[in-house]
């Protein structure tokens, strides 16, 4: 993984130096609230519904079990601390997102500069993962580990990272801007949705470019992105991406924040936008002063990629033949269901990555405790050559498991409570925090979540329903990526009761799910204690009309339209049952 | 920084946030000053405005940042090629200066105050 130099090092201090004195200036009452939001918002600092949030970035998902240790401590030591305002909250625990940062709930604002100091000396930070800037870049979980890739996104995520950080001209945009960027033959960053998905490939000559996305989003308008560019050539991306961003600052509306996303207006100019985007970039590498200075040569490119090249210590490829395969018939059940699950294919022969389920019951999708995250950061060391991944599913993977030693990290996994072997299952569901903790938040996702995952607590029964994407978000800004679910639910509010929209359909853009498109609704919104009927309703409706146990949910969904869905739905409204 | 009292005379140009640089520029001739507007501190048009200026309309003279103009954009200011400020009423001179001072060692990405980025400095 990249490993920050002291130029880097210096950054993050630096820039915890800078929200130090922004911060003492807001608590001193020389900044005002109105003031000071921007500014602490990037550097990943909200005031949620009871207490501020952190959100902390973890560049492409890319974490080392030093690092998972430093979350382990910010949630043990400062996340509902004995003495501050929010003790007793139950704290003291991490939330993994789906754009593979961190966040905590019940840290004191009076701590943030603290609790920075204590991210910069583990080469962290939460810059940019907030505000009207660009995000947090994301990308493949399993970059530059993975059987089916092509490219190796990694180093082009890590100069977008630094020509990203910090930008002088894009830190205040019409609205947040969000970059994911996927290199290999399955899209598990959900390039489509995004305000730029970059897709690594390489043509006929073998040369690397990328085919350029612009204008997907979520929210109340969802938009799956147009494809401006087929092939950009790898040097060019800084450049080209620039042209986008400043056509966008230029052009995206700033009247009205549902409509200022990127999105808005390529749907609105479609091919007049193309245009000035390709007129931008001309006029950039023809008429500017330094207008080549960000195109990338070859010396670039190798120096940025030789942090990810380069084997991780003790890393190295294995002869097939010493593999420990024992026979079938002497693994226990849940091994093998484990190995069938949470392991995955490696580039690297004698490798696997292994995902480390944070779906069980008792915790929220995507939460852990201080204790689990030094936990999951002790099995990175053991396993993993100190490495860990955050998923966009809200799981953690270990890239670097040597394959003779699964059947020794399947049990202590298992001890730790990291071993559920629920991966890609109904269980296996995107939730946002939804509003036990959020200030946008119309309904709760974590209580809905909680009654799925208790009502689909067989294992057999989740193998059998098998590959579904259940996505879960607790109102319209779609965190919880429910437009792109299989099985999408959103929370709604009406006369300030909770509610709850199901949709099918939707598609993240997978080989699974194929191409990204927003689910349908399949009603009126349904009353919190019907939503676990109601998804069991649907999940019946499938195994019935399912042409034979290998067609996926997805495929009976499409193959067979919404009408058996809705029927089925329907008609185990209560509450709602008057207004169906 | 040259910091502009509120009371200086006004720059020999001023551009609205959203006007059309290309159509402006044609005619600079004799222009010392120009100045860009921030209606609101949040709106980001006029960074770009001001980097365009100089680094494609080939503008030497005084950038000037107008309007809602906080502390806290300095840094910004300065890197977009701004090189004078009119300081909204109440805002701290010294805290602004301070604002400038807190990355020695310079950014990732080219800007109009080093126009190299990182990945090539380290190269040179």
């Amino acid at each position: 993984m990249y490993r920050y130099n002291d130029f880097d090092r210096r950054f993050v201090h630096q820039r915890a130096a800078q929200f130090r004195d922004q911060l003492e200036r807001h608590l001193a009452g020389a900044l005002g609230e109105e003031e000071f939001r921007p500014l602490r918002l990037q550097n990943g600092w909200y005031v949620q519904r009871h207490a501020p949030m952190l959100r902390v970035a973890v560049p492409y998902g890319e974490l080392s079990s030093t690092q998972l240790r430093a979350l382990a401590r910010i949630a043990r030591e400062f996340d509902a601390k004995a003495g501050g305002p929010y003790e007793g909250r139950g704290g003291g625990f991490g939330h993994f997102t789906t754009r593979q940062n961190c966040q905590f709930n019940w840290i004191a604002l009076d701590d943030a500069a603290d609790v920075m100091d204590v991210l910069a000396d583990a080469d962290m930070h939460g810059i940019q993962t907030s505000g009207n800037c660009i995000r947090n870049i994301t990308s493949d979980c399993f970059a530059g580990v993975a059987a089916d890739e092509i490219v190796d996104p990694r180093p082009y995520c890590e100069i977008l990272r630094q020509w990203s950080t910090l930008h002088p001209e894009f830190a205040f945009l019409p609205r947040k801007f969000k970059i994911a960027v996927n290199g290999a033959s399955d899209d598990r960053a959900a390039t489509a949705w995004h305000d730029i998905g970059l897709t690594l490939m390489k043509n006929a000559d073998g040369e690397v470019g990328f085919e350029v996305r612009v204008g997907g989003g979520m929210g109340r308008t969802p938009i799956v992105g147009t494809v401006v560019r087929d092939f950009l050539p790898w040097r060019e991306i800084l450049v080209f991406i620039e042209a986008v961003v400043r056509v966008y600052n230029r052009y995206g509306r700033r009247d009205n924040i549902y409509k200022a996303r990127i999105k808005i207006l390529v749907k609105a100019e479609g091919q007049k936008f193309i245009d000035a985007v390709e007129t931008e970039f001309r006029n950039m590498l023809e008429r500017d002063v330094d207008g080549l200075a960000h195109l990338l040569s070859d010396a670039d490119l190798a120096r940025v990629s030789a942090g990810f090249t380069a084997l991780p210590d003790g890393v190295a490829a294995v002869d097939i033949a010493h593999e420990v395969t024992a026979a079938p018939c002497s693994r226990p059940a849940a091994y093998v269901r484990w190995l069938e699950r949470n392991v995955h294919p490696h580039k690297l022969a004698g490798y696997r990555a292994v995902t480390l389920s944070l779906k069980r019951a008792g915790q929220p999708p995507g939460d852990a405790s201080a204790e689990q995250m030094d936990l999951a950061a002790e099995l990175a060391d053991r396993f993993s050559a100190g490495e860990l991944r955050v998923s966009h599913d809200q799981n953690l993977v270990l890239p670097w498991v040597r394959a003779n030693e699964l059947s020794a990290l399947w049990q202590a996994a298992r001890e730790d409570g990291f071993a559920t072997p629920n991966i890609g299952y109904l269980t296996d569901m995107i939730a946002c925090p939804g509003g036990d903790l959020c200030a946008l938040a119309n309904a709760r996702s974590i209580p809905i979540a909680a009654a799925i995952t208790g009502r689909f607590d067989d294992l057999d029964e989740l193998h059998d329903i098998g590959d579904i994407d259940l996505h879960i978000s607790g109102c319209i800004n779609s965190c919880g990526h429910h437009h792109s679910g299989h099985i999408g639910i959103l929370g709604v509010d009406k006369d300030g009761m909770e509610w709850y929209q199901v949709s099918l359909g939707g598609a993240d853009g997978t080989l699974l799910s194929g191409a990204s498109v927003a689910g349908k609704v399949i009603g009126p919104s349904f009353a919190a204690d019907e939503v676990p009927d109601v998804i069991e309703a649907v999940i019946d409706t499938y195994r019935a009309e399912r042409s034979g146990s290998a067609e996926r949910f997805i495929t009976t969904v499409r193959r067979v339209g919404l009408d058996p869905f809705k029927a089925a739905a329907n008609a185990v409204r209560r509450s709602t049952a008057v207004h169906a | 920084m040259k910091f502009i009292d509120a009371d200086a005379p006004p720059a020999d140009l001023t551009l609205a946030n959203d006007a059309d640089l290309e159509a402006a520029s044609a005619d600079l001739g004799g222009i010392a000053s120009i100045a860009l507007a921030f209606p609101k501190w949040t709106d980001g048009r006029a960074y770009s405005q001001a980097r365009l200026l100089r680094v494609r309309h080939g503008f030497r003279g005084e950038i000037r940042a107008t309007g809602e103009v906080l502390v806290d954009m300095l840094p910004l200011l300065a890197r977009t090629g701004f090189d004078a400020v009119a300081l909204r009423i109440g805002e701290d001179r010294a805290t602004a200066e301070r604002a400038l001072a807190f990355f020695p060692q310079g950014h990732y990405q080219g800007d109009l105050v080093e126009p190299r980025p990182l990945f090539v400095r380290v190269a040179a």
